[in-house]
């Protein structure tokens, strides 16, 4: 590679350009004053205008996020329960399969599982008359599958916690369930918040589940523009993919300005410590 | 100043059978790490658990803790059964061989964290927390994170923490084991002092015989989950009751023989290197076969292969490291036996033997210990 210094940067281009170049053109034609799709017609907003007062558009996002939220949720409690519950415990009957199971949404293809959760969800309609297909559903099936790369997420951070933090928690007359809020809880709590943002991301973006599970009036937001894009493209479509990347940005910005200043904040603590200990030293050298 | 003066009385009244714990046992499948022990600590008393590792030393001071359930027997601390009780309801508080400091509170609340837990109010916190820090010489680290202190104050912010409550016992886990060798033989002598102060019944678990004489009033050596012998160090040491602790305690030669002479306060053995004038008498009967323990440091040597009925031993010196205040010396009997002698060296010009010198090594009747295994 050293030889060929020409070689391994025309291929990083391309490798970037075979990531973002669709999103740019993306957003790009999001701007594009045409019917189709594929042909330039000049700058425009009238897009981002029809998006907006698109009713069907605002409701599947606003339920989008809605079960994202739920889900990331409902997924993070229940995997940070599982993983503690796998890692902290030595042995406990059924382990293994329970193991198991945790790991099957991971390697069973999403058709599957999501065929699985309909035929499961319309007969218990049938017998019990609920739930009906919808925002339940959803949230359910959603969940079924997120838990397992929460628990996994958490569990990786949970292993590395020397278990005599917990130990000595005990000893100092912390209950069971204090020990977990008040010392486990702020050592696996980076791993939590990342297992909430994927989480998250994997709701927002799923299709297949979302699509066998949605209800009459309940499509989630990838549910509509899939079925949009079969009809037809439209630069509708570009709009609400440009308007998510737009969040996206907006969210890694904020958050890499958020540690940045942390970052510098902690740096300015360890200073102000560190010219404390200088004086320390000095004061009881004199003393001395 | 009274408190620690009632403390002392109180103390020096102090109930001998203060921690009693009663045919302890323990088992993990199959495998018996505890093996019905039975112990009684007085108050006040600093003792020792030694032994290496897997010994089931730390099993049974996690048992103390509550962290693990004796499969049988009865732990009982100042008149009160706390086989049962978990952890958190135990008067007990322990320094991890980790230290298990919570990274994520400053130093002040690593040690208020379990007065807080039994709901003290917040200004009797803060007082006894400032104690704690006084105590161990910490008061201007009181808001720093544990990964801003170097291993020797970290050390001290988790003994602070187990001192807080002021415990009934206190446990300490291999307290020096994170530390290295210079720091460690200056903060034993200062950890006896504070415990001292304070006055607590403390329970050490250690593999460091030096660690466990220099700091425990009493120690235990430990091995298989069981207690091979109970004592002051000085008894440990002068009067290890078999090989395993002789060997364990300190570094000793061991000469197998024969009991051809018993009185009272004196016997003979017969050994196939010499024979042992010893000054003591052991119950036994003539033509018992025995062991003669003999640390290095109770021989003398002597240039040239000299005379002597008893006692003594001819070699040529194998090996000699100079060690500063003494010399260690290895001598080559003709019979392939090879002894260790160590000579003090008290003076300054003192001229050592040479590797290959024949020398003669002796020893005083009050020198060897007879061990009846």
């Amino acid at each position: 590679m050293r030889r060929f210094p020409w070689l391994a940067t025309s291929w990083t281009m391309l490798v970037y350009g075979f990531l973002y170049l669709p999103i740019v053109v993306l957003v790009i034609y999001s701007f594009n004053d045409s019917r189709m799709v594929t042909v330039w017609g000049g700058w425009t907003l009238r897009w981002y205008a029809e998006a907006a007062a698109d009713q069907v558009v605002i409701d599947a996002l606003v339920l989008s996020l809605e079960i994202a939220v739920a889900t990331a949720t409902a997924s993070v409690v229940l995997g940070t329960c599982a993983a503690y519950a796998l890692t902290r415990y030595r042995r406990f009957p059924g382990k293994g399969l329970f193991t198991l199971l945790l790991n099957v949404p991971l390697v069973l293809p999403t058709v599957v599982l999501a065929m699985v959760l309909l035929l499961f969800f319309v007969s218990l309609e049938h017998v019990f008359g609920f739930p009906q297909k919808g925002f339940t559903t959803l949230f359910i099936g959603h969940t079924v599958m997120c838990v397992s790369y929460a628990a996994i997420t958490i569990m990786s951070r949970l292993r590395e916690v020397d278990p005599a933090l917990e130990e000595a928690a005990m000893d100092l007359g912390a209950r069971p369930s204090q020990v977990f809020f008040l010392v486990t809880l702020p050592a696996i709590f980076q791993a939590v918040a990342s297992a909430w943002l994927l989480t998250l991301s994997l709701s927002l973006d799923e299709v297949v589940i979302s699509a066998f599970l949605s209800g009459p009036g309940t499509s989630p937001l990838p549910v509509v523009i899939f079925s949009r894009a079969r009809l037809g493209l439209n630069p509708e479509i570009n709009v609400i993919g440009a308007v998510t990347v737009y969040l996206v940005l907006a969210g890694l910005l904020l958050s890499s300005v958020w540690l940045a200043r942390r970052a510098k904040q902690r740096a300015r603590e360890n200073a102000a410590l560190l010219r404390q200990a200088k004086v320390d030293a000095l004061a009881t050298s004199a003393a001395s | 100043m009274n408190q620690t003066v009632a403390a002392r009385a109180e103390i020096a009244a102090g109930a001998p059978d203060f921690l009693k714990i009663e045919s302890i046992r323990k088992e993990y499948d199959e495998v018996v790490a505890v093996n019905n022990v039975n112990l009684a600590i007085e108050q006040g008393e600093i003792f020792a658990l030694l032994g290496s590792s897997g010994c089931g030393k730390t099993t049974l001071l996690r048992m103390l803790a509550g962290f693990e359930v004796p499969t049988a027997g009865r732990i009982v601390l100042d008149g009160q059964d706390i086989t049962d009780l978990p952890p958190y309801e135990r008067p007990i508080n322990m320094m991890f061989q980790s230290y298990a400091l919570f990274p994520h509170l400053t130093v002040y609340d690593n040690i208020a964290f379990g007065l807080k837990r039994e709901g003290m109010p917040k200004a009797q916190i803060a007082e006894r927390v400032e104690q704690m820090l006084d105590l161990v010489q910490l008061k201007p680290y009181a808001k720093r994170k544990p990964h801003q202190l170097s291993g020797g104050q970290q050390q001290r912010v988790a003994l602070a923490r187990s001192l807080a409550k002021r415990p009934k016992l206190l446990l300490l886990d291999e307290p020096m084991g994170a530390l290295d060798r210079k720091l460690r033989e200056r903060t034993q002598i200062e950890l006896v002092h504070i415990l001292r102060q304070v006055g607590l019944t403390c329970v050490i678990v250690t593999h460091d015989q030096e660690e466990a004489m220099t700091m425990a009033d009493r120690l235990a050596v430990m091995r298989e989950g069981r207690f091979l012998q109970i004592g002051t160090p000085g008894e440990v040491y002068e009067n290890p009751k078999n090989r395993f602790v002789a060997d364990f305690i300190g570094s000793v030669n061991l000469f197998d023989g024969e009991l051809v002479v018993d009185e009272p306060h004196y016997c003979e053995i017969q050994t196939p290197e010499c024979l042992f004038h010893v000054g003591h008498g052991v119950e036994g009967k003539q033509g018992m076969s025995l062991t003669v323990a003999l640390r290095p440091e109770k021989i003398s040597l002597e240039p040239g292969w000299q005379d002597y009925p008893y006692n003594a031993v001819q070699g040529t010196v194998t090996a000699r490291s100079y060690m500063g205040s003494y010399t260690a010396y290895e001598i080559e009997l003709p019979t392939g036996r090879r002894v260790r002698v160590t000579v003090t060296n008290v003076d300054r010009y003192e001229e050592p033997h040479e590797l290959g010198a024949r020398v003669t090594a002796h020893w005083m009747p009050s020198a060897p210990v007879v061990i009846v295994e």
